[in-house]
């Protein structure tokens, strides 16, 4: 019996390794065809270059232009959804009936479920139309406003809810204190909940970040393939992102250095998530054992 | 008048008078807000059905992708995507429950398991292009499974384990102590206890974490991109080992293309994807709400 | 059969949380456990069917012995063990299983597959468990619908299906209401005749009622250990009878 015990504990001990194989594996992958790919090309070019221009004739390897058009979505995105999120959260925490919160908090959770190539559709055929009709011309059809905003509604959900549970753990004698002397829900919320929520509520704001980072099909789709180092919301831009998935529906030669240009770029994302989502944890622990 | 000396000291707080509409205006700002993403999908579902519910019929159902958008349909992308949910399901629910046990039933004070969850904390926030990129040089490349279903459901497998873990967890973790307790007392081993009594209670809510997991899975359309399915594929696929396309990748390749009819099979694929999406989350919420039932003990 | 305990420690980390105790017990008696809250009783007796390993940090220095074998000993097979001592619980912990199923759980995990036998077993403890008339019409109901001193006698019944010498009993009336408790009692005194009962319990006229001989804990320590009619009426030490008379505890 001893021994049975034994080999079922080992193999589901196996199945939780797998975990670890698989980062072991990403961050071998990354870094043998960054290696290979920072032997011909200068770390410093990589790093202050302008231009990225590695499908062309005249190369240029700048990560400047995919990273600017990264950062403006994301950007774009963030201002969309952090303030609707924190306030959507404020208002069901403090607010609103339990009945409106059992409606809302399933459908918030329904535009969680959505998949991303969905809301591409969407922001290209419908979004941007109507930023048109709205902005004019000035507005090309790729650019980087409408697939922005989009993805701001797409992770709205994430920032919603994380605030709501930080919200929901600032105790409650704080609370009941500001009501005791006679504050107005919102004067408690803004003055004394959301201050006393702030690490939690920054956490929201990080993963948010780190979610629009790795975003792909939304902008693949709506923000076009041109990389241009820019912080015009309304011209074609190209992600991080969108470049890896535009070089592999491409043909390109495995093992050349276009081919590599994708791992050089995916090294890039990869570290400034794992920054940001490393971050967001270390603030959640700090916050948790405020609280103790 | 009674209590006029009361009243009159009420009286001195004028302002209150400010910030409760101050209040009022904030609860109608929150009532805006929170139906804004209400409208949002309301507006995409909509908009999505004017554009996509005409062109949807049998043929569209049946037909192989076409050059001629007319005649075009997702007859390999469905079965495809079949494909996929089965033996991505195959490949990573087993591995994902029997880590979660691992991590909540067996491992909880050692530092390897620390360590693991940290880990696992890590993979899920990583985004799911660069589990693109290890399926492209690991499976399709190294493994030499090229294009092929095999490497697509192994991808997609790595990308939704972090979530199987998590939700299994949960779901064990509603499992009482004292039920465990009771076992051990009777003499019943740990796998005794866990096959016999912590899994039957805990499986609604591990079902739940299931099906949300490989609804994502089948709306992922980046990591098959890089590991090389393509979007023209005029067979259906007999074997694992076979090239494939998917319904999102059938979509995205319809939306690139820029005669307006081709948004229309783009917007038909789009609704055939989300009912597909929704009806799994229903089947999903539904498991949810008798996982829960189950906790009154 | 005799339970002998020789200079039993317990450790919890740091904390000591018994000290030295001996105590000899007859088969086929009652014993009661008594004392203050967090004076150790209920470590003592979960001591007997190495529960305590459950608990990290646990460390256990002395001597169990049953009919001469230490259970402590390596060569004892712990899930065995609690096979032949069984445990009812403060809080009734019946499975989210049908009547039928909780109590036939010990036996299928034993191996016995036989349908015959294990029906018989489960009327066979269910009748031990005075439980057997309330429920006997209605086995594949949900356990959890049952009443809670029900449950507990479920608990019971569980317990006996898998025929223990030994039963281990952590205040087991203490979250029913006063029939229930009452019902509890008496089913302690029919049982004493098959069985050899270790009971823990904060309620003295239980203790008083129920039991042959009676251990009174005070941090830690076995203060005394008597016949409960002598215990109750001319204890010999002052703390006990402090104790007794609601002084402190």
């Amino acid at each position: 019996m001893n021994l049975k015990e034994k080999i079922i504990e080992k193999l589901l001990l196996f199945c939780s390794l797998v975990t670890i194989l698989t980062t072991l594996g990403i961050i071998l992958v990354l870094l043998v065809q960054t290696f290979k790919f920072f032997s011909e090309v200068s770390l410093i070019s990589f790093l202050t270059d302008t231009e990225w221009t590695p499908l062309f004739q005249n190369k240029r390897y700048g990560i400047l232009p995919l990273l600017s058009g990264t950062i403006l979505t994301t950007l774009i995105a963030v201002v969309v959804a952090v303030p609707l999120g924190l306030i959507i959260a404020i208002y069901l925490s403090q607010y609103a009936h339990d009945s409106l919160r059992s409606i809302v908090k399933p459908g918030l959770e329904v535009l969680a479920a959505v998949p991303t190539v969905v809301y591409g559709f969407f922001a290209l055929e419908f979004v941007t139309p109507l930023l048109q009709s709205v902005l004019g011309p000035g507005l090309s059809g790729f650019n980087a406003l409408s697939p922005g905003i989009v993805m701001g509604v797409m992770i709205l959900p994430l920032v919603s809810s994380l605030s709501e549970d930080a919200l929901y753990s600032v105790p409650k004698n704080l609370r009941e204190g500001a009501y005791a002397l006679g504050s107005t829900r919102f004067q408690t919320a803004w003055k004394v909940i959301v201050p006393a929520a702030f690490s939690g509520i920054s956490v929201s704001v990080i993963l948010a970040i780190s979610r629009a980072i790795g975003e792909t099909m939304i902008v693949a789709i709506a923000a076009g393939q041109q990389p241009r180092l820019t912080f015009d919301p309304t011209v074609p831009i190209e992600t991080m992102t969108t470049y890896i998935v535009q070089v592999s529906m491409g043909d390109i030669q495995h093992d050349s250095i276009e081919y590599r240009t994708i791992f050089a770029v995916g090294i890039t994302l990869f570290a400034m998530t794992f920054v940001l989502n490393n971050l967001s944890f270390w603030l959640k622990k700090r916050y948790q054992e405020e609280y103790k | 008048m009674k209590g006029k000396r009361f009243r009159k000291r009420l009286k001195r707080f004028k302002n209150v008078r400010k910030y409760e509409l101050q209040d009022k205006a904030f609860q109608y700002l929150g009532i805006f807000c929170t139906f804004f993403g209400i409208v949002v999908l309301g507006a995409l579902l909509i908009d999505v059905l004017m554009a996509g519910l005409k062109r949807l019929d049998w043929d569209f159902l049946m037909s192989l992708p076409s050059r001629k958008a007319s005649e075009a349909g997702i007859y390999t992308a469905w079965i495809g995507t079949l494909w996929i949910m089965i033996l991505t399901a195959i490949i990573a629910l087993p591995m994902g429950i029997g880590a979660g046990l691992y991590l909540e039933e067996y491992g909880k004070k050692n530092k390897l398991a620390n360590f693991i969850e940290i880990n696992i904390a890590n993979l899920a926030g990583v985004p799911s292009i660069i589990y693109g990129l290890l399926g492209l040089e690991l499976f399709a490349r190294a493994m030499h499974l090229g294009d092929s279903i095999l490497t697509g459901a192994l991808t997609l497998a790595l990308l939704i384990l972090p979530i199987i873990i998590v939700s299994t967890r949960e779901a064990l973790k509603a499992v009482p102590y004292s039920i465990r307790e009771a076992s051990y007392g009777i003499g019943a081993t740990k796998w005794q206890t866990i096959w016999h009594q912590v899994l039957p209670a805990s499986m609604s809510g591990i079902i739940t974490g299931a099906i949300l997991a490989i609804s994502r899975a089948i709306g992922e359309t980046a990591p098959l991109v890089l590991i090389g399915s393509l979007s023209y594929i005029s067979f259906a696929p007999t074997s694992p080992l076979d090239p494939f396309s998917v319904l999102p990748i059938q979509i995205f390749n319809w939306i690139s293309r820029p005669q307006p009819e081709f948004a229309e099979n783009a917007a038909a694929a789009i609704i055939i994807l989300l009912g597909i999406t929704f009806l799994m989350n229903g089947i999903a919420v539904y498991f949810r709400y008798k996982a829960q039932k189950k906790i009154k003990w | 059969m005799k339970i002998e305990v020789k200079d039993l420690n317990v450790y919890y980390g740091m904390d000591h949380v018994l000290k030295n105790v001996n105590m000899s017990i007859k088969k086929q008696t009652v014993t009661a456990l008594i004392g203050p809250s967090g004076c150790g009783k209920s470590t003592f007796l979960r001591c007997f069917n190495r529960m305590n390993d459950l608990i990290d940090n646990t460390r256990i220095v002395g001597e169990i012995s049953i009919d001469h074998l230490n259970v402590y000993s390596p060569s004892v097979n712990v899930n065995e063990l609690r096979k032949s001592v069984g445990m009812v619980f403060q809080k009734p912990n019946p499975f989210p299983k049908s009547i039928f199923e909780n109590v036939a759980y010990g036996l299928r995990v034993n191996g016995e597959k036989n349908k015959k036998v294990i029906e018989d077993k489960v009327e066979k403890s269910l009748q031990q468990a005075a439980l057997w008339d309330e429920v006997k019409d209605k086995l594949k109901k949900s356990a959890l619908a049952l009443s809670g001193g029900q449950q507990q006698r479920l608990c019971i019944a569980r317990a006996l299906a898998v025929e223990p010498s030994i039963l281990l009993m952590d205040e087991p009336a203490s979250a029913l209401d006063p029939i229930s408790t009452v019902k509890i009692e008496e089913l302690i005194y029919q049982l004493k005749e098959k069985y050899t009962i270790l009971i823990v319990t904060h309620n003295m006229q239980q203790a008083s009622r129920t039991s042959d001989k009676t251990a009174f804990f005070y941090m830690g320590e076995l203060v005394e250990y008597e016949d409960t009619r002598t215990l109750f009426t001319n204890p010999r030490k002052e703390k006990t009878q402090n104790y007794i008379t609601g002084r402190f505890g």
